[in-house]
Parts: structure tokens; sequence; C-alpha cells
């Protein structure tokens, strides 16, 4: 009786075995009568191409091995902005779409219904190209606040220069850390002796009361440096100093999360949609206030029906901000799986490579969202 | 009898073993990309997305273009008719991948030749059909004239998986300017950005800078600086491993070059028919056996110049009249001030 269970299986597993078996010889088999070597060397040696933007230190005199490391970090960059933006954008629209006024409802439903017929490359193409070339020159451009430039070489603004900044940090977290103890406290409170503790209060007074503090006694001081305008040639000018974004993020970001927030808008006018009208109405007649009635009634249920296809359009962002190599910025597909396999021509190792990191960080995503879908799951008693 | 009929039968599959072994090795004597070749009846060539005077399409999908006539030669020696070609378009991270896996049989796409190509992932480079160099373009009026006017944080647009983003790196390197690397897929897309202001100096082979030139909103405003910072020998590429049909190729090539070193056009190639020069007689193919080397027939040669031309007319057709590049430079001839020098065909 087991056997028969296992044996289907079994066979299963053989015939994938033996199909990847035979694509590696095949492959294996025609690299070597091309001449072509196979191998992971490649990734210690001098890579010898400059990259136009990098979290970490990088040049041409660094490894292939970092050349990855840069385009990964880009990626992630780009993929983690994109996520916040497109659930901002998305929580909004989608509870926009619900509103009891026709107009905010039917702007929100045309937003919708634009941004997500439009093929996303397309949309990376208008933002580069089009809204780019409408934007002044360096030297044309008029300061925002005072200080922020947006050009058509990147935007700039400002950049802190901090002083002492790990224990400005250490004191964030310890800040974090005294806020989840007052939480945990205040619950028991409320549960044990029904007393209410002004939580947000004291947490908001925590958040800001210990990192100013390190001002005054932990030595810890910010300045600022403000973007220069320095002239190249005759009508070439840059921005030096601050904090630079090239227009090459800027557009991405804003393409990617303007369209998968449709996505998500959807999937929460959905699943506030999906709770009950009886449910409100049940705790309105017990009592609950308009903020009670939404935090502990409305969301609960209706998290659980936003987050599994949430889920599935922050993985499609995280994957689409491959459509970057088309606008020159330096993410794992343009520097990796563009300018590193050119240089070394180890097709078969960079795609597998660049595979195998979508991969994980795709699973990393699903896994990180089922684990905050498991957690906010209605435990039925 | 039953026990006759089969040895008949062993007999008779013994033999037809033997006979398919050797027009199996006759042909693959003969080169198997040849035989696919011909058992297709065209010519698989890769090319650029569009680089007018190397490989362009007008509007019809014609192709044209020094890199095309290559390819052309090629199709007009092996099949005896240029136009037996078919083309595919290819990005420059695409093409090597395209040719070692098998998709195409030539390379013609304004490729660099450098060792590590040659000698690394599968490929072998038959010749040179231009030979060019890295340059630089700017704004006309940025009122820069030379590479020794640009300064740190300039921005410089290019394309990724060339040569070209190694050159300007060692370029920038060498002279201490720091520089903002803004690097694209394709080349209409760095000719975009740089047109819209993103960068202020557009970098790659000079060649094609003065035909994407071309392209520009308004190509007066733009120029290209008289510095070339690299070599950049560009020529045709076959895979490697089937050395008849890189010789046919490479022989393609300097059966054009040979042919206007000994003034053989494609108008009065049927008059050399009867020159009184062996050498022009070889190359018009009323003389020797030349063909027969590739298993190729004798008027392969004849037919590369009739139907295509040769290589002066190839570079007037399609770079030095559409005012690409009118001086030929260092593409002349060995005997008029160039470096075009080819093996004789004999």
């Amino acid at each position: 009786m087991k056997l028969k269970k296992i044996l289907p299986q079994l066979a299963t597993l053989f015939v994938v075995v033996l199909i990847f078996g035979f694509f590696t010889m095949n492959a294996q088999l025609n690299m070597e009568n091309r001449g072509i070597d196979f191998g992971y060397g490649f990734l210690t040696q001098e890579s010898s191409f400059d990259v136009q933007f990098s979290l970490i230190e990088y040049s041409g005199s660094d490894s292939y091995g970092r050349a990855y490391l840069v385009g990964l970090l880009n990626t992630l960059l780009v993929s983690v902005l994109g996520i916040i933006i497109c659930t901002i954008i998305g929580v909004i629209i989608g509870i926009a779409r619900l509103s009891p006024n026709y107009l905010i409802r039917t702007t929100a439903a045309w937003y919708v219904e634009f941004f997500r017929n439009i093929p996303l490359l397309l949309q990376i193409f208008f933002w580069y190209y089009a809204a780019l070339r409408a934007l002044p020159l360096p030297q044309d451009a008029e300061a925002i606040f005072g200080a922020s430039y947006l050009t058509i070489k990147g935007f700039y603004t400002p950049s802190l220069i901090w002083e002492n900044l790990d224990i400005f940090i250490y004191s964030v977290i310890a800040a974090i850390v005294a806020i989840v103890f007052v939480r945990t406290h205040a619950k028991k409170l409320r549960e044990n002796q029904g007393k209410h503790l002004p939580v947000l209060n004291i947490s908001i007074a925590i958040l800001f009361i210990l990192p100013l503090l390190t001002f005054l006694f932990g030595g810890v001081s910010v300045g600022y440096e403000t973007p220069e305008l320095k002239q190249l040639a005759k009508t070439s000018f840059k921005f030096e100093g601050g904090l630079s974004i090239p227009p090459e993020l800027l557009s991405l970001v804003i393409a990617l999360s303007l369209y998968t927030a449709t996505f998500v808008a959807e999937c929460v006018r959905a699943g506030i949609q999906g709770v009950g009208k009886g449910q409100r109405e049940a705790a309105a007649s017990i009592g609950l206030n308009r903020k009670q009635v939404l935090n502990l009634i409305i969301m609960p249920q209706a998290l659980r029906i936003i987050i599994p296809p949430t889920t599935n359009q922050y993985l499609n962002l995280t994957k689409n901000s491959s459509l970057a190599a088309a606008i020159a910025y330096p993410d794992l597909v343009l520097v990796f799986a563009g300018t590193a396999l050119m240089q070394t021509g180890k097709a078969i190792e960079i795609v597998s490579i660049t595979m195998l990191t979508y991969l994980t960080l795709s699973l990393s995503i699903s896994f990180f969202m089922n684990w905050y879908n498991a957690k906010i799951a209605i435990v039925e008693k | 009898m039953f026990k006759h009929l089969k040895q008949l039968t062993s007999l008779v599959a013994m033999v037809a073993v033997l006979f398919t072994f050797t027009t199996e090795t006759m042909a693959a004597k003969k080169s198997k990309t040849l035989k696919n070749t011909q058992k297709k009846g065209f010519v698989r060539c890769g090319v650029s997305q569009g680089l007018p005077g190397f490989s362009n399409a007008d509007a019809a999908g014609n192709w044209t273009g020094v890199d095309v006539d290559v390819c052309r030669a090629v199709a007009a020696a092996v099949l005896g008719d240029a136009s037996k070609v078919k083309y595919t378009p290819l990005s420059a991270k695409e093409r090597f991948t395209a040719l070692t896996s098998g998709e195409i049989d030539i390379l013609s796409r304004n490729t660099t030749w450098t060792l590590s190509r040659d000698a690394d992932i599968g490929l072998t480079f038959v010749g040179v059909n231009f030979y060019d160099g890295q340059g630089f373009m700017v704004r006309k009026s940025s009122g820069i004239t030379s590479t020794d006017q640009f300064k740190n944080g300039i921005s410089a647009c290019t394309n990724i998986g060339t040569t070209t983003e190694l050159n300007m790196r060692d370029f920038f390197n060498s002279r201490g300017i720091s520089y903002e690397p803004v690097a694209f897929e394709k080349a209409d897309e760095v000719v975009a950005a740089y047109d819209a202001g993103r960068c202020d100096t557009y970098t790659t082979d000079k060649s094609g800078l003065a035909a994407q030139r071309t392209k520009m909103s308004n190509p007066d405003e733009h120029i290209v600086l008289p510095e070339t910072i690299s070599k950049e020998p560009l020529g045709p590429v076959v895979r490697q491993g089937d050395s008849v049909w890189e010789d046919i190729v490479r022989w393609s090539l300097n059966t054009m070059i040979e042919a206007e070193e000994y003034g053989i056009t494609s108008g009065n190639a049927d008059m050399m028919k009867t020159s009184d020069n062996p050498a022009i007689k070889r190359l018009v193919g009323s003389e020797g056996e030349l063909g027969a080397a590739f298993g190729l027939d004798n008027d392969w040669s004849y037919r590369i110049i009739t139907q295509v031309g040769n290589y002066g007319e190839s570079y007037k057709r399609n770079i030095a009249d559409t005012g690409i590049l009118p001086d030929r430079g260092p593409n002349e001839l060995w005997t008029k001030g160039g470096i075009l020098y080819v093996p004789p065909a004999r």
C-alpha cells in the first residue's frame, strides 16, 4: 500500500533528474565542442568597468563578484523603495475607491484603469525619456525649498553630515525596544486590570526624547552640505556635493510604484469590501467608536484577504525592476547579466547566478509575507 | 533459403552503413555550416539593430551597409545569390551568444577584434573590414574642442557590453578625471539620452558617432572630437571549430578588398575575364581552381564582385555617399596610403 503511494513520486523524481541531467550534459557537450570553458573563477577577476551608481565602494579595479554585489544592492534599493511607495499609494487609492465622495471615487477609479492598462516598459520609457526631456538643465534649474534642484541630470538635495552617528542609531534602537516594552506592559495592564494607558503618546515621547538626549549629552551633532553648481564647459554644468539621486533611479521608482500601486489598490479595495457590512454594524452596536471599528474589526479581517495577493504584487515589482536595463539604471540585470556577461562571455554561469538570485529574492519576500499572514490570521477558538 | 536471405540482408545493411559513413565524412570535410547553409538556401547573418553605413534596414526591411555586404558576399559565393541572407538584428549583449549557440553563422556587426574575445569564448575573427577607434561626441555649444578640456564630474553616455566601456575607464582613469558612466543596452537609447541632455558626452567608435549623429534631432549641433582613444579593428566573426566556413568568410572579405586593389569592379568584371594579368584572372575565376579548396565552384569570387562589388564600391555606396565618413582614412588600400592589406588570392 505504501509502495503504491511512493512509486509514482519516485518515478516523477527520476524523470525530473533525468531531464535535468540531459540538459546539463547537452550544455556541457556543446560548450566543449565550441571550446567554451565552464567555471565560476571569473568572479574574482578584475572587472575593469565602472558603474554609474553604487551603494558600496566600487571601481573597475574591484572584482566581478563585487560588481555582482553592486547590481544586487541596486536591485534591492529599487525594490524596497518601490514596495514602500506602492503600498502607500495603493492603500490610499484603494480606500479612495470606496469613498462616498463622487469626485475622489471616480478619480481613483480612473487612476487604476489608466496605469494598470499601459505596459510597464512603456511607462518606464515615458518617465525617463518624456518626463526627463521636460526637466531643465542644471544651470536653468530653480531651487526647490531653497537648496534642492530637479534637473535632467538628477535630483540634488542637501545631505546631512553626522557626527557620532552610531550613538544616535543606538539611541533610536533603544527607543524602539522601550516602546515595545511599554506596549506589552500596557496590554497586560488593560487585560488584567482594565486600565488604559495613553500608549501612542508615550511611544511618541520616547521616540523623540531618547535620541534628543544624545544631541545634548552624547556628542551627536548634525550639519548639512548643499549642492553647488559647477561649470564643466561653456554650456555644460552639474551640481556637486550634497545628496544626488540619478534620474534613472527616480523614473524607475516612479514608474514601478505607480504601476504596482494600481494592483495593490485593487487588493485593498477587495479586502475592505470582503468584510461583511454586518460586522461594522455589530461593532458599532456594542459601542466601539469609528477608530476601534477600523482597527479591531475591519482591518484584522480585511488584511487576511489583502496580504496574499499583495505579496504577488511585491514579487512582480521586484522582478519587474529588471526592466531597469532599458533606461541605464545599473541593476543586477544591467551590471551583471549585461556588462559582466558581455565582458567575460560566461553566459551560462552568469545567467544561472542571476536566476538563482531572483529566485532567492522572491522566495524571501514570499516567506516574510507568509509569516506575516500567519501572524495576523484569525485564530479560530 | 531463409538462411541465405538473412545473410543477404546483413550484407546489404553493412554496405548501407559503410556507404552512409563515407558520404558523411565527405560532407563533414565540406564543413557542417556550409552544408547546412546550402540546404537551407540562405546565409544566417547577425547584424546591428541599426547603424547607418554598417548595417541598417530601410522602411521596406532591406538591409544595407559594409557589414551587410560581407554577408551578401558570402551568400553570393556559397549560394550564388547575394540576396539570400537572413538578417538577425542583435544587441551588443546578445551577439556572441547568438553566434556560439548556432542561431547565426556569421556575426558581421561592427565587432572589435580583441584577444580575449578571440581566445576565450568560442569565437574566431576572420579579418578586419573597418579600422576604427573610439572617440567622443560633444555639443558644439559647450565650447569643448578637445578631450583635454574634460573636467571632473563629466557624464558620459555609452552602450553596455562593449569594449567602449573598458576604454572609457582606461581613458578617464589614466587622466585622473572622475566621470559618471551612463550605460544603455541599445544604441538608440544612448542617442536619445545624450540628445536630451542627460550626458555631456557620448562615446563609442568614431564611425558609430558619425553614423549616429545623422539620427540626432539637429546633427549640426554636435561635433566629434579629434582624439582617438583606442584601436577598434571591426570585423566579421564565426564560430570556432569549422575551419572551412572560417576560410570562406575570410576570403569572401579578402576578395572584395583585393578586387579593389586590382581595379576590378562590379561593372568591369566581365571584361576582366580576358585580362592579361593572371592575378586578375584568378579573382574573376577564369584561371586556377581557387574555389575547389572550399568545396565551391570556380566562379565564387566572380559572383562576389559582380553582385556585391569590391570594397571601395561598398564603402562609397554605404559610408561615403551617405555623408557618414566621406574620408576613408585608414580604410584606404595600402597602395593609397591606408592600411587595408590582404594576403594574395592564389
